[in-house]
């Protein structure tokens, strides 16, 4: 009696323990979520610390400033902006064009704060929006490799998401960019489709299409979503793995999801009518169908069912032969077959710089080259395959869109280096996915090798795992039977992929298949060091490389802090200085900040959606004097500035990319050649320039007086002298020069102080050029 | 051109008026003033007039009021009068401030304003006595010509008058006006009139009947900036938690003669002594000491260039405009420090409590033509009252801050046209429980405790629909 009754107590206090270690598990867990979520946070800050809490770069300042409008008028008033500060005399409509997604978020930041009495500034809250939201990314990376590998997998990812480089690069504090809260609902929405996959739950499948619309809120990559989730659905179905949770978890996405996408003003009818979301509507039929094929499989006979297939395909096939002819002539009357030009470009690489140069010419389109590989994710680029493999062992649903997304989304970076973002979340799961199961193998392999252990301990532990395991891969398909099987395998192959030594199993123990001691603890002590090295790369990415704000240059000499605030300088002249109706053109580059810093109506801006009026204005910066000021004149512009960095060696200034503007220009008025720029194929600003490089604007705007700084005239970039040293600007008139000359500002002159005696003497000089010139003058759009 | 076309419009309508005054008979006063001496100081923009006068009462009745008359234009620029009497003699010297205040008068000829001075000891009749006056004018110097290149330098005319205006007969009179370099372009002659170097003697005039005037005009080269902070916002909010938090907001502009065409960095960086000489660089304000996180920035970011010099009297803090500031140029700034609450807060007799603070701008040699002090007391505090050296205008507002719920009282006071005479202390009185700084800490542990008793709670309650 007492002895049962001593074992039933025995059994009750294990069943308490096993909650308890539950509980404390569960509370572990979270414990450590909120740490990675605390790291993610803090490791984005360097650039308030470091810096200060500012705005960086230039996307973000157009957000900005979006955001100001919205906290001062409202979202009613949001919607309706019609911003006739940029794209002067066009103007631009903000409110339909723009995904108010991360505006939005931290607008409703801004307004809870303060309806609390947190009086922080709109600033204050577009600056640490983007930490805020790689936290909650790193909690959804949780989400998602928890459903497909367990807890465990799903801590390591979230903590190698919380500091992958490629991420921070774009999340830093200040870095208020689109991508910031889309990375966050891109993750979630792969989580939730996952957990919808997972668990059949209609709750979650709504909560996927939320998730889903607040990424088309966010970020025009909603597509990568919409068209890789219906290939993994397609996968599912052809691989036979259709079930009623497959069904659950895509129709109302498409249905639910397509409906909301639609409302977002910048989508509207393209949710509907353009090719990328063709793929998930064809999807949609096709899963329709299989599931009524299901349906009538489970009803009929199968001799029945024989007959009905014939006869269904047989209609079928007919009617789906026309409906597709149809569509297909449909798409192929569009020019771009339906694509918008950055889609065309992710699927023909070379598409870009043969069309469109304004999509090539920004350096984020561009390629990547191997080591930003190694920048942007570190070692993660190594333990992927290990990862991929893992996901084999066994291939559920959820796996298999892991490998899905990673290997779309290697392709994606593989085109456009922007593009390295949307791989990062699936490096990091794949990467959560192979440590901890490389952990798992070891830790296990060095309890069995522990001498003190007794058998019948590692017995009962190794129940209880293995039903933590069941309960792990109960949602899934596979038996627990199979799970258990596979596992030796598994573990060899990770092993063999995974290290330097191949296994040498002893034959005794081969029903553990563990490793010996030293061989495991070697391999710990090597992924432990690899983690390390992880963490510092990170560290350091965030701290040097990604950090720096843009709009304040410095460096560090003599153990001084030089510090080059130009751009700010520039624009806080031009906001105090000028009238606030005065029209500035620069290069598209500082269209935003000129905006949103100097309050000055712009001519063109990074949002380049209109072509010809960026080419007009880089046909008037190839253009010369004459030229240039009429141009610029018929724009009813006041102020031209140029960016120089040839005093102080600042690279990314305006000569070097004048190329692209020669380009832009060049493609829509045909009378700009690059060839005219260019010296035997080079491009050079010193005495061997072509004359027409150094008679264009851009080059007099930049070098006006240069020689008077050093009596040499040497540029520090292109480490060169400049070809013509002295020379005098006839229409234009210098206003404004930064501190260290990185921003020079020039005035167009008024029409009746202009000195016309020397253009015309300088005329005969150069005949080839004048002819060029009276071309330009009849080329000229504006006239 | 426009300006001479006015400035002899102005001379004629004076000289008119000069006229009218003469005819008039001398006014009802028995007083006259025996010997007047006036200096005027034109070296920086702030224009500083010493005067001094020597008053008898001539009548039979004891008075103890004397007025100081200006014309309209000047009291429009007039930014604070003081006088002083100097009693005892050799080294036992001691100074008594007197109160100065505008007055109307009915019969005032041609809109002349008047300052009433206020003498301790009603003059009896027959008595004589010796009065400092010192007066300052701002925005006085007029830049011509009107719009200089970078490379030349600046010229500005000042006017006033050769006698000194005043309801009373002068006996004898002296004017000194000292500009501050020898370039003096012209000066109006009113025999006799002497220059040496800097300084210009205009007089000694004898016997001048009341209300004499006679215009003059001097154009002289001043190069110095004129730094006029257009608008000046300061916020001071007391933290009983042992801070108090200064904020200023400028809106700067140079009142010199503005700049016209180009402006060429080359020139400037290289001739600095030619180019750009009445350029504001940079400006030096002047904080109390143990000032603690200094900031300075505008609304567009952090301005990198500013020294902070601290001793254990005064700290120095020497900022620079994102740009120099030419003449008409523009820039706004934000200043923000704390300082420890324990140097400037006290507890007066009656229990109450009261912040003991400058009032006018921090940076040396600046006018202000408009600041706004806002003195934002913790939340809670009750029955606020300000006293200030001068006038100015008052009202409350309510601010809220972090965590209020029924909001900050702020006692906001409005000034115009400041010159730093005006950077005295002024205090803000007010009651406040010491009860009231726990409101937040208590709000904030509720407002968790509450959040984790809803966590417990959720745990605990079993929402399904079906068992």
């Amino acid at each position: 009696m007492s002895a049962k009754e001593s074992s039933n107590a025995a059994l009750r206090y294990l069943n308490t323990g096993n909650t308890l270690q539950h509980a404390f598990g569960d509370v572990l867990s979270y414990f450590i979520l909120l740490l990675i979520g605390i790291l993610a946070f803090s490791i984005r800050i360097f650039s308030v610390i470091k810096y200060e809490s500012v705005i960086h770069e230039f996307d973000p300042y157009f957000n900005y400033r979006v955001t100001q409008f919205l906290t001062k008028k409202g979202i009613y008033e949001f919607w309706n902006w019609f911003d006739d500060r940029t794209w002067y005399p066009l103007g631009r409509v903000i409110g339909g064009t723009v995904y108010p997604g991360l505006t939005l978020t931290a607008g409703s930041i801004w307004w809870l704060l303060n309806s609390l009495n947190i009086p922080l500034s709109v600033e204050t809250a577009c600056v640490f929006t983007a930490p805020i939201f790689s936290a909650l990314a790193s909690w959804a990376t949780y989400l998602l490799t928890k459903e497909v590998k367990g807890a465990g997998a799903g801590l390591t990812a979230a903590f190698l998401l919380a500091m992958v480089p490629s991420y921070i690069s774009r999340s830093v504090a200040g870095s208020y960019d689109n991508e910031a809260v889309a990375i966050f609902a891109l993750i979630f929405t792969f989580g939730l489709y996952i957990k919808t996959l997972n668990t059949g739950s209609l709750f979650y499948a709504t909560l996927n299409s939320l998730a889903y619309f607040y990424m088309v809120c966010s970020w025009g990559g909603y597509t990568f979503i919409i068209n890789l989730i219906p290939m993994h659905v397609l996968l599912c179905v052809i691989t036979g793995r259709y079930s009623s949770r497959l069904y659950i978890a895509y129709a109302p996405l498409v249905v639910l999801g397509t409906l909301l996408a639609a409302s977002v003003p910048v989508v509207g009818f393209n949710a509907v009518m353009t090719s990328e979301h063709f793929a998930s509507f064809l999807v949609f039929i096709i899963i329709q169908v299989v599931a009524f094929v299901y349906y009538i499989k489970g009803i009929l006979s199968p001799k029945m069912f024989k007959v009905a297939v014939t006869l269904v395909v047989s209609v079928g096939l007919a009617v789906c032969c026309a409906v597709v002819a149809v569509l297909i002539a449909l798409v192929a009357s569009s020019p771009t077959k339906g694509w918008s030009g950055r889609s065309l470009s992710l699927l023909d690489p070379t598409y870009a710089s043969k069309y469109i140069p304004i999509i090539a010419s920004v350096s984020e389109h561009q390629p990547p080259t191997w080591p930003s590989y190694f920048m942007d994710i570190n070692v993660l680029a190594f333990l992927v395959p290990a990862g991929i493999i893992a996901c084999f062992l066994p291939l559920s649903d959820a796996s298999s869109f892991v490998v899905l997304y990673i290997a779309t989304s290697a392709y994606f970076s593989g085109v456009m280096v922007r593009l390295m973002l949307v791989l990062a979340p699936a490096a990091c799961s794949t990467s959560g996915i192979a440590l901890s199961e490389a952990f798992d193998v070891f830790t296990r392999s060095i309890k069995f090798q522990l001498p003190g252990v007794s058998k019948a301990e590692i017995d009962v532990g190794e129940t209880s795992s293995a039903i933590a395991e069941e309960q792990n891969v109960a949602g899934k398909t596979e038996k627990p039977e199979e799970t258990s099987k596979d596992r030796p395998s598994r573990k060899k192959k990770k092993e063999r992929e995974h290290e330097e030594k191949p296994t040498k199993a002893k034959a005794e123990k081969k029903r553990l298949l563990a490793l010996p001691l030293v061989a495991t603890v070697v391999s710990l002590l090597l992924l432990v060091f690899l983690g390390a090295f992880y963490v510092l790369h990170c560290v350091w990415a965030a701290a040097e490389a990604y950090s720096a704000p843009s709009v304040v240059l410095s460096y560090r000499a003599h153990g001084r802090l030089h510090v080059f605030d130009d751009f700010r300088e520039a624009y806080a002249w031009l906001r105090h200085n000028t009238d606030v109706n005065d029209k500035v053109a620069s290069w598209w580059d500082y269209g935003y900040q000129t905006t949103a810093m100097a309050n000055r109506t712009v001519i063109v801006d990074n949002n380049t959606w209109n072509n010809t009026h960026i080419a007009t204005v880089g046909t008037a910066m190839s253009s010369p004097e004459r030229a240039a000021w009429d141009i610029f004149h018929s724009l009813d512009v006041k102020y031209v500035f140029v960016i120089f960095g040839g005093l102080i060696g600042y690279p990314s200034d305006d000569i070097n990319k004048f190329l692209w503007m020669v380009r832009i220009g060049g493609g829509v008025f045909p009378h700009i050649k690059e060839a005219d720029y260019l010296k035997d194929g080079s491009y050079r600003i010193d005495s061997q320039a072509t004359p027409t490089m150094l008679n264009c604007l851009m080059y007099k705007l930049s070098y006006y007086r240069f020689v008077e700084t050093d009596g040499k005239a040497y540029d520090k970039v292109r480490r060169t002298e400049i070809g013509k040293k002295y020379f005098k600007l006839t229409h234009f008139e210098e206003v404004f020069t930064t501190h260290h000359w990185m921003v020079r500002i020039y005035k167009l002159k008024p029409p009746k102080n202009m000195i016309r005696g020397k253009t015309k003497k300088s005329k005969p000089k150069t005949s080839s050029r004048s002819s060029s010139r009276s071309g330009t003058k009849k080329k000229n759009p504006w006239h | 051109m426009e300006a001479p076309i006015r400035a002899r419009e102005i001379l004629g309508f004076t000289l008119l008026s000069l006229l009218f005054f003469v005819c008039r008979s001398s006014p009802s006063h028995n007083l006259l003033i025996s010997n007047a001496e006036r200096r005027i100081d034109l070296s920086s923009h702030i224009v500083k007039v010493y005067l001094t006068l020597k008053v008898e009462n001539a009548g039979s009745t004891p008075t103890s009021e004397i007025l100081l008359a200006f014309p309209p234009t000047q009291v429009d620029h007039l930014a604070t009068v003081e006088a002083l009497v100097t009693k005892g003699k050799r080294k036992k010297t001691t100074i008594v401030h007197l109160d100065v205040k505008p007055t109307e008068l009915p019969d005032a000829p041609n809109e002349t304003k008047y300052f009433t001075i206020y003498l301790a000891n009603p003059l009896n009749s027959g008595e004589s006595t010796t009065l400092e006056v010192l007066y300052l004018f701002t925005h006085s110097l007029e830049p011509f010509p009107a719009e200089i290149g970078q490379s030349e330098s600046q010229l500005v005319f000042y006017r006033d008058s050769a006698l000194i205006l005043s309801p009373y007969h002068i006996k004898q009179q002296t004017t000194f006006l000292k500009a501050p370099s020898t370039k003096v372009e012209s000066f109006t002659r009113v025999e006799p009139t002497n220059r040496a170097g800097t300084e210009m003697k205009y007089g000694p005039y004898e016997d001048r009947p009341s209300y004499s005037f006679s215009p003059i005009l001097i154009h002289f080269e001043n190069n110095s900036p004129f730094p006029v902070v257009e608008e000046l916002v300061r916020e001071v909010e007391i933290s009983h938690w042992g801070n108090l938090q200064v904020t200023e907001q400028y809106t700067l502009v140079h009142g010199g003669a503005r700049h016209k065409g180009v402006f060429s960095r080359v020139d400037y960086q290289s001739r600095p002594s030619l180019n750009g000489v009445s350029s504001l660089r940079y400006l030096l304000a002047r904080l109390p000491p143990r000032v603690h996180s200094v900031y300075y920035r505008d609304e567009i970011g952090n301005i990198s260039s500013s020294h902070l010099r601290t001793d254990s009297r005064k700290s120095e803090l020497e900022i620079e405009p994102r740009y120099p500031l030419f003449g008409g140029w523009k820039a706004t700034f934000l200043i923000g420090y704390g300082l420890p609450l324990q140097d400037f807060l006290f507890e007066s007799s009656d229990d109450r409590r009261y912040l003991n603070f400058t009032f006018g701008c921090p940076l040396l040699d600046t006018v202000v033509d408009k600041l706004t002090v806002k003195v934002v007391l913790p939340e809670g505090s009750k029955d606020p009252s300000a006293v200030v050296p001068f006038p100015v205008e008052q009202h409350f507002e309510t601010k809220y801050s972090y965590l209020d719920v029924v909001g900050r009282t702020v006692v906001v006071m409005e000034k115009k046209n400041l010159v730093p005479v005006h950077n005295s202390h002024f205090q803000v009185y007010y009651t406040f429980k010491p009860m009231f700084m726990l409101a937040e800490p208590l709000m904030l542990t509720t407002a968790f405790f509450l959040f984790f008793v809803a966590c417990v709670a959720y745990l605990h309650i079993d929402l399904s629909i079906r068992k």
